[in-house]
């Protein structure tokens, strides 16, 4: 826990947020031409009704504020809503309700989806660094820096291959060295450490920890106690969407651990009480 | 018994209870995702116009990376477009015996037509065929559909090298005037990068349009004369006065006829509607303007599953 003495900085406050998914298409049968017709013609909201537009609702009123300094993990099952609420922190997904404020322009490290299979590692090292706003000049200063890390060319010349080409465990580790080549005021983190081979990993975990030393907050979402243990000063315990526990790491993996472990003669947990009520 | 129900509540990590949006306003905090203002935005996708043309050209390269001639299919894929709508016009249907230079005045219109037509699909494309992209990181939305209009602009580039190749092999002789087709394709790829900013807005509220737009974009190039002369075509026709001024402002027809004014020597002045430059840079303003403003005015819903 952030000490509580002197004047703690809140970097991102998050304000009673919902986040729904609507999913097209699911309503049986009734994915008919007349149902795309009608939702060009009519209202959105009846025609959400009609063409069996069905919504998830993937985050349940969470409030929480991040301050300065402070690390924060982000556990729960598969499917709890972590990711999601990841993305909303950095802008990418748009709250149904409630608002959530944030310090700087927090970035989800990933850059995956901006980079091309078809392209050279080289290539891909430029695109993705302008894709995360990288300008010009910063690519081609770390350009090295990049492919380095990356160790890609460890084994020959594979930077200048087209990714298609690359092992799963090589591109991935390309994606990641782009990815944490730039500076963040909020860094949010989805899982990124299992990436690669042992030693990588070691190599990944500890730019994480420099990246987290200039960094403002960190947010880690991993389903690796460890890490998590090892990464982080807070918790948050997401369960279906909602904020179950907020508290210091060691409490809420506690909690956390006999509820996804209920051998110890518990019950069925789902009816546990909430320690953070929403 | 579980260990979350023996676990104190924790001490509440939120200690200073204060309304969020003040204590936010306190420390300078914005709303995540929140939509900049009109001058914000442009600023914004300014600042990234390197990944706009990086992300163009690195979609180009792509497109044919895998083939064994690789980017010879950049050419070959147009002149095999042109080859067929030859086939067909030109010798089954016979439309070239009204039509003098008849080959280069139907490449050009084709090659024209699939600029405004690929740009069109590509943009409504933009954010529902990227959504990975748009749910990953953080750029201004309107840097996709830009980056996809300008990808087509570089496709047609490649279009017009071998386009100058056929109009010198087919006797069109290189004239001042070619230097033309440059404002041409400003104020056309103008117009294209509008319509796919609406078509991007649209496209990502309502995927399904991308299913019904080829239907829209073919009627359109029947009625645009990408094939034949319209005044040649309508000129013994007793059509109402609306219907030419229609025929005559639709600006793929402008934008086509334009080209070939600029390109083909045969191609006279008389064959252009009046007011024909005003017309053209008029739908360019209309569109990219209306559109980008357009687009903008959702930039914070783009994502939304």
């Amino acid at each position: 826990m952030a000490d509580t003495s002197g004047e703690r900085i809140p970097t991102v406050i998050v304000d009673n947020v919902d986040i729904v998914y609507r999913v097209n298409g699911t309503g049986a049968g009734r994915g008919t031409a007349t149902a795309a017709l009608g939702r060009i013609i009519g209202g959105r909201k009846k025609a959400e009704a009609r063409a069996g537009v069905r919504k998830v609702h993937a985050v349940k009123k969470v409030s929480f504020t991040a301050y300065k300094g402070e690390a924060i993990g982000l556990i729960g099952t598969n499917g709890s809503g972590k990711s999601t609420l990841l993305k909303a922190v950095a802008g990418l997904l748009p709250t149904e309700n409630g608002r959530i404020f944030t310090h700087g322009q927090p970035s989800l490290l990933g850059v995956n989806a901006a980079l091309m299979n078809d392209l050279t590692g080289e290539r891909n090292v430029h695109l993705g660094g302008l894709a995360m706003g990288m300008s010009r000049e910063e690519v081609r200063e770390r350009y090295e820096d990049i492919v380095g890390f990356s160790g890609i060319n460890e084994k020959g010349d594979f930077i200048t291959l087209p990714m298609r080409t690359y092992s799963s465990g090589m591109a991935a580790r390309l994606r990641f060295s782009i990815a944490a080549a730039k500076d963040h005021d909020v860094l949010l983190i989805d899982e990124a450490l299992a990436t690669g081979d042992r030693s990588f990993q070691k190599r990944s975990e500890s730019r994480i920890r420099e990246l987290r030393k200039e960094a403002g907050s960190v947010f880690l979402v991993s389903h690796n106690n460890k890490s998590i243990r090892d990464t982080c000063d807070r918790v948050l315990w997401l369960e279906r969407g909602e904020l179950r526990m907020d508290g210091p790491t060691d409490e809420v993996l506690k909690a956390y651990e006999a509820f996804t472990n209920p051998d110890g003669g518990g019950t069925e947990p789902k009816k546990a009480r909430v320690a953070v009520s929403a | 018994m579980s260990q979350a129900v023996d676990t104190p509540p924790p001490p509440a990590a939120t200690a200073p209870v204060e309304d969020p949006a003040e204590l936010a306003a306190r420390y300078g905090l914005s709303v995540s995702g929140a939509r900049p203002t009109l001058a914000e935005y442009v600023g914004q996708l300014w600042q990234r116009r390197h990944f706009i043309t990086a992300f163009a050209t690195a979609k180009l390269t792509a497109q044919y990376s895998q083939a064994k001639l690789g980017q010879v299919w950049q050419v070959a894929t147009p002149l095999l477009n042109a080859a067929v709508y030859y086939f067909i016009f030109g010798v089954l249907m016979g439309t070239k015996h009204n039509v003098p230079d008849y080959v280069p005045f139907l490449v050009t219109g084709v090659f024209v037509w699939t600029f405004t037509q690929s740009s069109i699909m590509a943009g409504t494309r933009a954010i529902s065929g990227n959504l990975g992209l748009v749910r990953a990181l953080h750029f201004p939305r309107a840097a996709l559909p830009v980056s996809f209009a300008l990808q087509q602009l570089q496709q047609l580039l490649f279009s017009m090298c071998a386009l100058v190749v056929i109009l010198l092999c087919f006797g069109v002789p290189p004239a001042l005037s070619w230097f033309l087709v440059l404002p041409v394709l400003l104020l056309q790829f103008v117009f294209n990068t509008g319509v796919a900013l609406v078509m991007a807005r649209m496209g990502a509220r309502t995927p399904d349009i991308a299913q019904l737009m080829p239907f829209l974009l073919r009627t359109w190039m029947y009625t645009s004369g990408v094939m034949w002369s319209i005044d040649k075509v309508l000129k013994n026709q007793h059509l109402p006065h609306v219907v030419h001024v229609l025929l005559a402002a639709n600006p793929a027809a402008v934008y086509i006829d334009l080209m070939r004014f600029a390109l083909i020597d045969s191609f006279h002045r008389g064959q252009l509607p009046p007011h024909v430059w005003a017309i053209a840079a008029g739908w360019a303003l209309v569109a990219g303007v209306g559109g980008f403003i357009y687009f903008w005015k959702a930039e914070e819903t783009y994502g939304r599953g």
